[in-house]
């Protein structure tokens, strides 16, 4: 408990710091590797564990709605590394009171997933799949949400304005998705990713995720409504997180007495 | 306990059978999930000539179907047996918990024009349905809808959902053992209490549905439970509830709670394979490993195929049999004497699931006969088992034992009693396009004692194999945003030369509204083997489903 008081103490100077680093404008500019690393780690790994509830609402070009409603429960193994997931929908009925838990791993070697079916009771085993595949029926992918190891672009910072950082990204293995390129632009202040812009194999734009809004939860800056776009398809999902906490102290929940009966901390 | 057992006990001393009974009590329940082994109890049964009944049978098989349709039953088998057969009057595939009118004996054209009525109704039914939703669901309008039950279980921390389904199908064969051409049809409505509190969680769950086919009203209570979390180490959940562990994909060994094959073979949603238990399952957890104890004190049976509804291979009567030859059952319903008990012990070694089963009560479906073959009977099992679960590659692979020990045919000399067997499974999962998943399995099914068993048939009987081997393919695609799912999932017997096909289309129009539309298809080449006997039940139906 002492250790995660000093680590978020330690994570708000930090942030604090990069604040005031911003705001002087005095700093040189980072190097590219520096600032993919400060922007995954605002995106996905801010404090030890954090929890919010998610409210997904995927508009297809005819303007008809679905919606999905879950909560999400996170925990560091490792900074910048593994992470355990945990997912507990509540909408729509169809999959409500499923959970569904990931042992993400970083690094080449593949999640595990396990989804649990209580109308069955079953506990499954979900293979692997491909990571750009759709996230719960809506725009967002699998791997937007768990995130894009740093090691599978080369990263090139091609533009720095007042405010923002805009990098480059070019897949290693162009063979394994779908896109060409992406870019990302990185707000200087607090290292929060505002914009991705994805380009296809002929270079035309066809997909955006933008952070709408961004709030300071716990002194971590939090995207707290993100929209992405499928321009091909003219579809969009706008997914709102509320209840936003971070270091509530999550205990060892990524187990499979906890797939079967969440905790409330999960539920809640 | 059954006159089987009666028998044997009484050739023992008494200080011995004294000890049987504290051990039953002490040791109760066993189970064994097979709709697949109801052709195999009967298989030795087939008594005084049956040569001449095949003449008889095979005879009447190339009468008119006209004929056929009639509800004389063609003359087969040793006429005592058949007899009692035919007085057997109604068992209950639905369990004990059902009530069931009984049909009376309309005329078959009748039967069949109400049978069509029905259907038309439920038809109709659906249409409504669709409509009802469409209506409410306007583009962009919040999804929040005013619901005034709902409302009144929030009010007492209640969660209230469920939903309203219309389900229809044919048969699409000539089936001369049932009268009717609707293999399902119903209206259901399903709700789904849960409440959170303090001290643990409640949870209802219950489904009303008007069934067409029985003509008949039918309250299934699915749980009914409490949970609670005492300690920090130790789970409870006590009333009824759907148990499921293992890890076969629609084969099971190790998983020995109540199974609904009747539901499955007529395209229920496979929600409804899994039928209730009223137990008591206790959970422990540690670091070393967890254990989980599920203690039911009266035997819960699958909901198993007898002819009722679906027509089956009786080797009795040498031919399939439908309606007008139902089973007739031997339950077991002595309250904490005729019980059982399945553990569960399990641990995580990295990403590998690793686990060790128990299990100690009766088959789960028929699997014997009494001595004077009038009734089937659920026979003492006890099964023991291992499986292990985890990451191979790009994919989940996973392998499961188990040793079925028959108590009441230890030695395998008793034709009335199944024997004792092992069973085999390994099975491997994986994404091979993207929202595309292929598994396959292939599952062995070892009778033991074979030997025994092969002196013991009655002469002319239907041998059953001493290997049963089956595959099978799960192909799963996901489109239109995973809102369409396509899927079909296939065993296939190399030894039985048989299959059973389940292709399935589920297009969710909205986040309330589902459609679906199925098919269960048997061939093969023999008219007895395990999927083949269900060969004439072959059918298609379509659903909607309006949740909320």
């Amino acid at each position: 408990m002492f250790d995660k008081v000093i680590l978020a103490t330690m994570t708000v100077l930090l942030t604090l710091s990069l604040a005031g680093a911003g705001s002087a404008r005095a700093a040189e500019t980072p190097d590219v590797q520096t600032i993919v690393e400060k922007a995954n780690f605002v995106a996905y790994y801010q404090g030890d564990d954090g929890r919010s509830t998610v409210r997904m609402v995927i508009t297809n070009k005819q303007g008809q709605t679905r919606e999905r409603l879950f909560n999400i429960v996170r925990k560091d193994v490792q900074d910048g590394g593994d992470q355990n997931y945990f997912v507990y929908f509540q909408r729509p009925a169809d999959v409500r009171r499923m959970s569904y838990m990931v042992r993400k791993h970083v690094g080449g070697k593949d999640d595990d997933r396990w989804l649990y079916m209580p109308s069955l009771d079953l506990v499954k085993r979900i293979a692997a799949g491909d990571k750009r595949t759709s996230f719960v029926g809506s725009d967002f992918l699998y791997e937007d949400v768990s995130g894009r190891g740093l090691d599978e672009d080369i990263h090139e910072l091609v533009e720095t304005t007042d405010a923002l950082y805009v990098v480059k990204n070019t897949p290693k293995k162009p063979e394994t998705v779908e896109f060409s390129y992406y870019n990302v632009s990185i707000d200087r202040k607090n290292f929060v990713p505002m914009k991705m812009e994805f380009y296809d194999k002929t270079g035309a734009l066809y997909r955006t995720i933008e952070s709408k809004k961004v709030e300071e939860i716990q002194g971590f800056p939090t995207v707290t409504v993100s929209v992405v776009q499928d321009l091909k398809s003219g579809s969009k999902t706008e997914m709102t997180f509320s209840d936003v906490k971070y270091n509530i102290g999550v205990g060892d929940i990524f187990e499979e007495r906890y797939l079967r009966r969440p905790p409330q901390e999960v539920t809640r | 306990m059954t006159t089987g057992n009666r028998r044997r006990n009484e050739e023992r001393p008494t200080w011995i059978r004294r000890h049987l009974r504290w051990h039953r009590i002490r040791q109760p329940g066993t189970l064994s999930p097979d709709p697949w082994h109801f052709a195999l109890f009967a298989s030795g049964m087939d008594m005084a000539e049956p040569t001449v009944e095949r003449r008889v049978s095979a005879s009447r098989t190339a009468l008119s179907a006209v004929s056929q349709r009639t509800k004389q039953r063609p003359i087969t088998g040793p006429a005592p047996f058949i007899m009692l057969l035919a007085q057997s009057g109604k068992c209950q595939g639905f369990g004990d918990r059902v009530p069931k009118i009984l049909r009376t004996n309309q005329n078959e054209n009748e039967s069949r024009r109400l049978s069509f009525r029905m259907g038309l109704a439920a038809v109709l039914l659906a249409a409504v349905f669709a409509w009802t939703a469409n209506a409410r669901q306007e583009p962009n309008e919040p999804q929040e809808k005013r619901n005034v039950v709902r409302e009144f279980f929030e009010k007492n921390d209640i969660e209230y959902h469920g939903f309203y389904e219309a389900r229809v199908g044919t048969r699409l064969l000539d089936d001369p053992h049932q009268s009717k051409d609707l293999s399902i049809g119903e209206a259901r409505y399903q709700f789904d209490l849960f409440s959170a509190r303090d001290w643990g969680d409640i949870k209802v769950k219950g489904d009303a549905y008007g069934d067409f086919v029985e003509e008949q009203a039918v309250f299934d209570l699915r749980e009914a439970n409490v949970f609670l979390r005492p300690t920090d180490s130790v789970d409870l959940k006590l009333g009824r509830q759907v148990l499921t562990w293992g890890t076969g994909d629609l084969i099971f060994i190790n998983d020995v709670f109540p199974k609904d094959w009747v539901s499955f073979f007529i395209g229920r949603d496979t929600e409804y394979l899994k039928a209730p238990s009223d137990a008591v399952k206790v959970s422990w957890f540690s670091d070393a490993a967890n254990l989980d104890v599920v203690y039911t004190p009266e035997f819960d049976s699958d909901r198993y195929i007898t002819g009722d509804r679906l027509s089956y291979y009786n080797p009795i009567l040498g031919r399939r049999a439908g309606e007008d030859d139902e089973l007739m059952i031997s339950r077991r319903r002595e309250f904490f004497e005729e019980d059982e008990t399945a553990i569960r012990l399990y641990r995580n070694v990295r990403s590998y699931e690793l686990a060790l089963y128990g299990y100690w009560g009766y088959w789960k479906s028929p699997a014997g006969f009494n001595e004077t073959l009038t009734r089937a009977t659920f026979p003492e099992l006890y099964v023991y088992g291992a499986s292990v679960r985890g990451t191979l590659g790009k994919g989940i692979a996973n392998a499961e034992i188990g040793y079925y020990d028959s108590i009441d045919d230890r030695s395998g000399d008793d034709p009335l009693v199944n024997n004792s067997q092992m069973r085999y499974l390994v099975g491997y999962t994986q994404e091979i396009a993207r929202d595309f998943t292929a598994g396959v399995q292939y599952y062995v099914e070892q009778m033991l004692d074979y030997d025994d068993y092969e002196n013991s048939l009655f002469p002319g009987s239907p041998t059953q194999d001493e290997f049963r081997h089956v595959t099978t393919l799960r192909l799963t695609k996901l489109l239109m945003n995973q809102n369409l799912m396509l899927s079909l999932f296939t065993y296939y017997s190399p030894s039985d030369e048989d299959v059973y096909m389940r292709p399935m289309a589920n297009y969710k129009a909205s986040d309330q509204l589902m459609y679906e539309v199925g098919a269960n298809v048997f061939f093969g080449d023999e008219r007895h083997t395990f999927f083949n006997q269900f060969h004439d039940n072959t059918n298609v139906y379509a659903a909607v489903r309006y949740s909320f």
